[in-house]
């Protein structure tokens, strides 16, 4: 079959006959993709960040599909169904999963007991290959997978396999009340969802800070906010005190994580020597620009060394500081519904729509933030 | 020494006597049971078949239910892979030891590439036609400064080189 295969720091390249996944296991399902997406925390992995990313794997963790074939003990799937399949893979039976944290499932990943199973993102996630390809194999079928109702576009739904939730989530974690001023750093795909949710929980001013205009004149219209450019701000916090009335923002939102620009030395530090799990730029100025007292929510990703952040403030303010991996199975069935409503309009994101065999491109179009990309979905040919 | 758990707290005044369940500031990501009180014993999932070197975290007593079937550890960066898994999650040695074998993986498939009579396509793989399509002006920025290093180190070295000849 066709898969993307990693080569090593930003060399990728299309495999023409890797192997289609077979069943491992009762609770296996082989699932035809027919959509799945570039997303910026691959882009962790591309550069060369994430520990443990192995010659050969096959990125990819938001993807939709085909039901081609079910392990023994799958029930709630059928071959020929479409799914949405969720990017955390998840027993349903461990004490984290029982009590809804599917990212944090203990029976999925066996390298890492800091997260749960997540498909193609590493050893570090449990050595699961992931949807960039045609065929792919997704353990535990009777929990994760969901079937696509039949008003449901694909654009819509394969988005609602992570960017969707995690943008939804940062808003929720952010235990957002009716009036509260929310700051999102990041106008990238889950900034942008970011954004739009905060609306949800009532809130009375939304505010995208990032440095790409394009994107933010992207998330304004979208999500009816307003956006500031950091490199035309003096200093993005002290702004964020100026715009509150010298308070502070209520929520702040990091959507970014650790490929986040806008100061020298986290840059230095993060990106460019690794001697930092990533850039914390974007979690600095999210603990330094909520108000006292004001809450903290963390869906950037960072690798599991450590950051550079200020801790000594998030003591001095008494901040809540929250923070996790999109728990998808939790929030899906609402979030459908509000698809289906209209209230969210996911498929708006998607810029551009890109073969499975030019994968290296897309890549680097996305990485690089070229011809105004949003979101890249990759489409396999024999979808 | 072997910490004893105490499940009864009747006799510690005060306790819980403020307890409140809506002050739970992980709510709604958690609907708590509390099931971990009871430690490791969930029914749990069938064992995939281990019929491959699976490296596990030594900070979990076994291998997960499910596992991935992406690349076994393999060649120097296995055994480097192996070396850090002898580390918890909590020491970089573990972390930066991976990283490292990351590097030497990188280097293994390369050689794996020649081996085969297959040359990387390094363009390809780069997406360089991609960046040339769309953002020529960096790119031509970026190969006239790689160049001028290349040429300007080939200069310096062939300058010291002539010192001692």
């Amino acid at each position: 079959m066709l898969a993307m295969n990693y080569r090593g720091t930003r060399r990728i390249r299309l495999d023409h006959d890797k192997p289609i996944p077979e069943i491992e296991h009762p609770q296996d399902a082989i699932i035809k993709v027919t959509r799945s997406c570039i997303c910026g925390s691959d882009l962790h992995l591309y550069n060369g960040n994430v520990p443990d990313t192995r010659i050969g794997s096959t990125f990819g963790h938001e993807f939709v599909g085909i039901v081609e074939e079910i392990g023994t003990d799958v029930q709630n799937i059928k071959v020929g169904d479409q799914v949405i399949v969720p990017f955390n893979i998840a027993c349903g039976q461990c004490v984290f999963c029982e009590q809804e944290l599917y990212a944090s499932c203990h029976e999925s990943n066996p390298q890492s007991t800091a997260l749960g199973g997540i498909f193609g993102y590493s050893h570090i996630a449990g050595g699961h290959e992931g949807g960039q390809a045609e065929y792919v194999r997704v353990p535990y079928a009777n929990v994760g997978p969901m079937v696509i109702p039949d008003n449901l576009d694909l654009d819509d739904a394969v988005l609602l396999t992570d960017i969707v939730p995690t943008g939804y989530q940062a808003a929720e974690m952010g235990g957002i009340q009716k009036g509260d001023t929310v700051v999102v750093f990041g106008a990238g795909p889950v900034g942008i969802m970011a954004a739009k949710c905060s609306w949800l929980f009532g809130a009375g001013r939304v505010i995208v800070i990032d440095q790409e205009e394009y994107r933010l004149d992207f998330v304004q219209k979208y999500a009816d906010c307003e956006v500031y450019n950091f490199n035309s701000l003096e200093d993005p916090v002290k702004f964020i005190k100026q715009t509150t009335d010298w308070l502070g923002a209520d929520v702040c939102i990091d959507a970014v994580g650790a490929e986040a620009a806008g100061d020298a030395l986290q840059t230095i530090t993060g990106r460019k020597l690794l001697l930092q799990a990533g850039s914390a730029t974007a979690l600095q100025w999210a603990i330094n620009g909520v108000k006292k007292g004001g809450i903290v929510s963390v869906v950037g990703v960072y690798g599991p060394t450590g950051n550079l952040v200020p801790i000594g403030n998030v003591v001095n303010k008494g901040i809540t500081v929250r923070a996790g991996q999109a728990s998808v199975k939790r929030l899906l069935p609402k979030l459908i519904e509000h698809v289906q409503k209209g209230v969210l309009n996911p498929k708006e994101l998607i810029t551009h729509r890109i073969p499975l065999e030019e994968v290296a491109d897309g890549y680097r179009i996305f990485s690089e933030k070229l011809d105004h990309v949003i979101k890249p979905v990759l489409i396999p040919p024999s979808a | 020494m072997k910490n004893k758990s105490n499940k009864d707290y009747s006799h510690i005044k005060g306790w819980a006597i403020d307890a409140d369940p809506k002050n739970d500031p992980v709510y709604p990501m958690k609907n708590r049971t509390n099931g971990e009180h009871k430690g490791y014993n969930w029914k749990r999932p069938k064992q995939q078949a281990v019929d491959r070197e699976v490296l596990h975290s030594n900070e979990r007593p076994n291998v997960s239910a499910v596992f991935g079937l992406a690349p076994e550890p393999s060649g120097l960066s296995g055994m480097i892979r192996r070396f850090a898994f002898k580390y918890s999650e909590n020491e970089h040695t573990h972390w930066l030891s991976l990283l490292f074998a990351d590097r030497v993986n990188e280097l293994e498939g390369l050689v794996d590439d020649i081996k085969k009579g297959q040359f990387p396509n390094i363009i390809a793989e780069k997406g360089w036609g991609a960046q040339w399509k769309h953002d020529r002006k960096t790119m031509i920025k970026k190969i006239t400064v790689g160049t001028a290093i290349v040429a300007g180190i080939a200069i310096m070295l062939s300058g010291k080189r002539n010192k001692y000849f």
